[in-house]
Formats: C-alpha cells, sequence, structure tokens
C-alpha cells in the first residue's frame, strides 16, 4: 500500500517541527480533549480579541505523527484569521477527513491541511488528525468572544 | 532456526482450517495475523457446526415439547458440559453470558442485588469499610464493574500494583488483603503484558480472610498455560471465572461465568424474566436453580454449539502442545524485537511466566504510526491502551503496540513483525 500516501512531506516535517507549541498565556478558552480508543490527548488554549480575531492558539500533548502534525496545521490555518473564517475552514477540513477520500480538498482553504488527503482514506486514522480541531472548538465554546460562531 | 517440523503444533495443516488466513490484505500482502488478543479467527469446525446446528436442530431451547426443541436443548445443554469438563469444572457451574465483561457485570449485579435479596444472599453485601482488591493491571471490564459496585454499596476500591518488570507486587499481599476484604479480582494472564498472575498466593490469603475470588481469565483459558495445558477453575481454586468465546476460536456473542456451586445456589439474579423462573405470580416471582437462574431469555444457541466445537478443537490439538507452541513464539519474539534499538518492551522479557501477549513501543515513533507501517506490510497488531489505561499509565506510556499468538501463527510471522518495526524506524527515521 501506499504508505506514503498517507505519511505526506508536509505531515512528517510538521511532527518533527510542530508549529505554535507550548501553552502560552493569556487565554481565554482551554479545552482538554482525549481520544479514548488511543488515549492521545490534548490541551488547547485560544485567545480571541474583542472583534472575533483568533489571537494565538497554543497546546501541549502526546499523540501519533497524524495528530500532532494536524494540530501544528491548525495553528496556521486559524491564527490571525476571524472566528467564522475559523468555523469554515474546520467545516472544509471535517468534510475532508470525514469523505473517505472522495472529496477533492481546496488548496485555497486547506493550504496545508490538504496533505491529510490520503488518512481519509483510513477510518481508524480520522479520530486523530480531528483530535486538535476539536479542542480548538471546545475551546473556543468556552471564550466569550468566540463562543457564539462555533 | 525453527523448521516447522519440530514444531509443537503442525501449523501449515492447521491453517488450512482457518480461511480467513490465506487472505490478503493492502494490495496483495499476505495476512500476518497477530492480534488474537483482541479476537481469534474460527476454523472452518466451529463454522461447520453452527450452521450444521442452524440447518438441523435450530429452536428454543427450554422450551416446548417438540423434537427440534428436545434436540436443541440437548445441544446447548451438552455444549455446556463439553465447555465445563474443558475448564475442570461441572456443567451446572457453567452460566452462558454475552461476554466476559457480562459474566463480571453479572457477579457485580448480584452483590449490588444481595443488599434486598433476603438472607441466604447475606455473604454477597457489601457496605462502607468492605474492601475490593483488584490490580493495577486490570482489563477495564474487569476494574470499571468494580468500581461502579463499590460506588453503588459504599464500598471501597484497592489495587496491587504493578513492577517495573511488569509484575504484579504482591508484597504487601497480606495488608492488602485483610478482614475488611469481600472480594478479589485479578486477571489470570493479563491481556497486555502477558504476565501470568500466580492465583496460588492470592487466592490463599483471600480464603484465609473469607473473601471471594473472581477470576478474569480470557487470557489464559484459550491459550493454557506453559508446562501446565488447559486452565482449570477447580484445580485453581477460584470461587468465580470468566471467560469470552470469540478469543478460543469461537464465536463472537457467547462468554461463560464459572460459578462454584453452592455460590451460584446462594446469589440472587442480575438480568431477570424468562427462563430464569421458578414461579410466576402478579405479586412476585421465584427463581430456577444455576444456572438458568442467570440465563434470562432465549438463550445463544448456535453460539454454544459453536464454543463447544472449538474446544473440540483445542483438544484435538490438546492444550499442551498449544501452550509450548506459543511459548516458542512468545521466546522467538521477544528475542527478535529486543534485539532492535530503540524497542522497549513492556511486559516481562523472559518467558517464565508469560504468555505469547507481547506489548512494546519505539523510541521517536507512536505505536499509531507503527502499526500503521506494519499493516501497509499486512501485518494486524493492536495499538493503544488496549483496555487497560491504567496499566499504560502506570508503565508510564500513553500507548503501546500490542503483538498477540496463537496456535496458528508461524515462526516466519514473528519474523514479519520484527522486521516491520524495523521499516517502521527506517520510515520514521530512527534508529540506527
Amino acid at each position: 500500500m501506499q504508505l506514503e500516501s498517507m505519511y505526506q512531506e508536509i505531515i512528517l516535517d510538521h511532527y518533527k517541527n510542530p508549529h505554535a507549541r507550548g501553552l502560552r498565556e493569556p487565554f481565554d478558552g482551554e479545552s482538554f480533549q482525549v481520544n479514548p480508543t488511543c488515549g492521545d490527548e490534548v490541551t488547547l488554549r485560544v485567545k480571541v480579541t474583542e472583534d472575533g480575531k483568533i489571537e494565538d492558539v497554543s497546546y501541549e500533548g502526546q499523540g501519533c505523527s497524524i495528530s500532532q502534525a494536524s494540530t501544528s496545521v491548525m495553528t496556521d490555518l486559524v491564527i490571525g484569521h476571524s472566528v467564522d473564517e475559523a468555523m469554515t475552514t474546520m467545516d472544509a477540513f471535517t468534510e475532508l477527513m470525514q469523505g473517505r477520500g472522495q472529496v477533492e480538498p481546496d488548496e485555497d482553504v486547506l493550504d496545508d491541511g490538504i496533505a491529510f488527503a490520503g488518512v481519509a482514506k483510513y477510518p481508524a486514522r480520522v479520530k486523530c488528525a480531528l483530535l486538535g480541531w476539536m479542542a480548538f472548538k471546545d475551546a473556543l465554546a468556552r471564550t466569550s468572544n468566540g463562543a457564539e460562531a462555533v | 532456526m525453527t523448521t516447522t517440523d519440530s514444531l509443537p503444533v503442525d501449523v501449515t495443516a492447521l491453517r488450512a482450517d482457518f480461511a480467513i488466513l490465506s487472505r490478503t490484505v493492502r494490495d496483495g500482502k499476505p495476512l500476518v495475523y497477530l492480534d488474537s488478543g483482541a479476537t481469534s479467527q474460527r476454523p472452518a469446525q466451529v463454522l461447520d457446526a453452527e450452521r450444521r446446528f442452524v440447518e438441523t436442530s435450530n429452536s428454543a431451547v427450554h422450551r416446548g415439547a417438540h423434537q427440534l426443541s428436545e434436540e436443541a436443548t440437548d445441544a446447548y445443554e451438552g455444549a455446556r458440559a463439553t465447555i465445563a469438563s474443558f475448564v475442570g469444572v461441572s456443567p451446572g457451574e457453567v452460566v452462558f453470558t454475552k461476554n466476559a465483561t457480562e459474566g463480571i457485570n453479572l457477579v457485580a449485579y448480584a452483590m449490588s442485588n444481595a443488599g434486598t435479596a433476603g438472607p441466604e444472599s447475606e455473604r454477597f453485601t457489601l457496605g462502607p469499610g468492605d474492601e475490593v482488591v483488584v490490580t493495577e493491571m486490570e482489563h477495564h471490564a474487569n476494574l470499571v464493574p468494580w468500581q461502579q459496585l463499590c460506588q453503588r454499596t459504599g464500598a471501597t476500591l484497592t489495587w496491587f500494583p504493578v513492577t517495573d518488570e511488569g509484575r504484579l507486587d504482591l508484597s504487601e499481599l497480606d495488608s492488602m488483603i485483610t478482614e475488611r476484604t469481600r472480594l478479589v479480582a485479578f486477571a489470570h494472564q493479563s491481556n497486555v503484558l502477558g504476565t501470568v498472575n500466580p492465583v496460588e498466593p492470592l487466592v490463599q490469603r483471600a480464603h484465609e480472610v473469607g473473601a471471594l475470588v473472581v477470576l478474569d481469565a480470557c487470557q489464559s483459558v484459550p491459550h493454557g498455560v506453559y508446562g501446565q495445558g488447559a486452565v482449570d477453575f477447580g484445580a485453581l481454586g477460584v470461587d468465580f471465572a470468566v471467560f469470552s468465546g470469540h478469543k478460543m476460536l469461537g464465536p463472537s456473542g457467547i462468554g461463560v461465568l464459572y460459578g462454584r456451586r453452592e455460590l451460584l445456589e446462594a446469589m440472587p439474579p442480575f438480568l431477570t424474566g424468562g427462563s430464569m423462573i421458578e414461579l410466576v405470580r402478579m405479586e412476585g416471582s421465584t427463581f430456577a436453580p444455576p444456572p438458568q437462574r442467570f440465563e434470562a431469555g432465549v438463550p445463544m444457541t448456535s453460539q454454544a454449539v459453536g464454543l463447544a466445537a472449538a474446544v473440540d478443537y483445542l483438544n484435538g490439538v490438546g492444550m499442551d502442545r498449544v501452550a509450548a507452541h506459543e511459548h516458542m513464539l512468545a521466546e522467538r519474539a521477544l528475542a527478535g524485537l529486543s534485539e532492535i534499538p530503540g524497542v522497549r518492551i513492556v511486559g516481562p522479557e523472559d518467558t517464565v511466566d508469560r504468555g505469547a501477549t507481547v506489548a512494546f513501543v519505539v523510541d521517536g515513533v507512536h505505536p499509531h504510526d507503527v502499526s500503521q507501517v506494519l499493516d501497509s506490510l499486512g501485518i494486524a497488531v493492536r495499538v493503544g491502551h488496549h483496555c487497560a489505561w491504567p496499566l499504560h499509565r502506570a508503565c508510564g506510556v500513553p500507548a503501546t503496540v500490542r503483538a498477540s499468538f496463537y496456535l496458528y501463527n508461524e515462526p516466519s510471522e514473528v519474523d514479519a513483525l520484527v522486521a516491520g518495526v524495523r521499516e517502521a524506524q527506517r520510515f520514521f527515521g530512527v534508529g540506527e
């Protein structure tokens, strides 16, 4: 099989050199998410400006290359964007991951996120790819400025 | 090199009975199935027995007076006798359940029901001040039901820790199991570490203080014990034991709860309804003697027949041979994996008191990623915490890769695993 189709270079790069990693202050919302089947976990914080812009996402956790790289890519995709834009991106990524490999990703929306198209063919790994995003959504819901959009 | 001729089990001949073992996966790779600890594969003999039953005698057991009903009841009770004899107990001490998890819950809920069930079940009641003792290496199925029982009754849960080498730390045996202890529950063989736990000292101490012993035998009954052969509950002296059909070449949807006769006779029911009653009036009911008291509703019948066929199959090979074969595979796997720099066995590194379940981690490659590389080579292993999360915490790892072997595995499959782990290291750029 095509191991390389799942483990694209982009994924391995993000895994080895994750972006925005570490927990930072200040933050407005925090979430702890765990994948009960494998024990992978992430703690993620989000800082939202008064006008609804995502100022920072910080996180730490343990997990496989897919979950770690996906969280790293997510921070690139959402930091500096409005909460609404981030939700649109999340919907696109979720649709890609749940598409069993049948969804054509839009690089303009997902950027490095398109590298996860191969993962969508492996149902057991989809949860890994979504772990950080679930934490992001939950953390946003706990903020006063971002909760409405979630 | 081990040649197939000198193996305790004639694997080549035996594998012909398991159609699934000759299929390919992931673009034509021969399947290397190393996940029997999760569920085992079924030989044609088991499937044939189930089919034969359904095609000739299928009907509801213990009901009706027609010929099919008689035949089905005979098949069902015959299966009970075969399975009971396999584990060294009487047929009346064998209760069929959906799976082992249900068997443990049956005991746990019967114990909470005992509080309101009258004087004869008083010995099963629990309350504040009483203790239930488990171990840190339990599968969730032998942990969560006891946590819940303690919550319902106000009793306290305590546990034996695990040593660094993956064995039970029994150094505080006498202060862990005391006059307050009412029940001791533990795994015969760990589903992660492969450790075979010493039943005798635990049973002896528990009985000294009047506590009941529940043995989770899911990972021992299917494989036997090296040097001893088949697991014998009677000889072990446990009060209750559970195991599941699908881990021993049998169907899913059937498990076994063994209970010592006098205990089952005194224990109140868990599930109630049809089949388990003696007399029913609008005002109240009385219950059938065991094992029927614990088998409410129309039971799983073809599954019981299938499980008995699985027992016949295992007896045909011989449990001493099964255990010897797996011992050889475990030795080979431990040796092969230990040789790889950056690979750490989680569990005993030798084959003393240990079954053929081998968990490990690879430095720099997450278990999920190891298993993905193995999967790409056709090798099926389990990954994660294997329903033993507290054990993984105790071992300081979030997850492990687990290879679990059975009588149909060949030495070459162990070698494929070892080569696959090296390939995972190469792919992720770690190791040598």
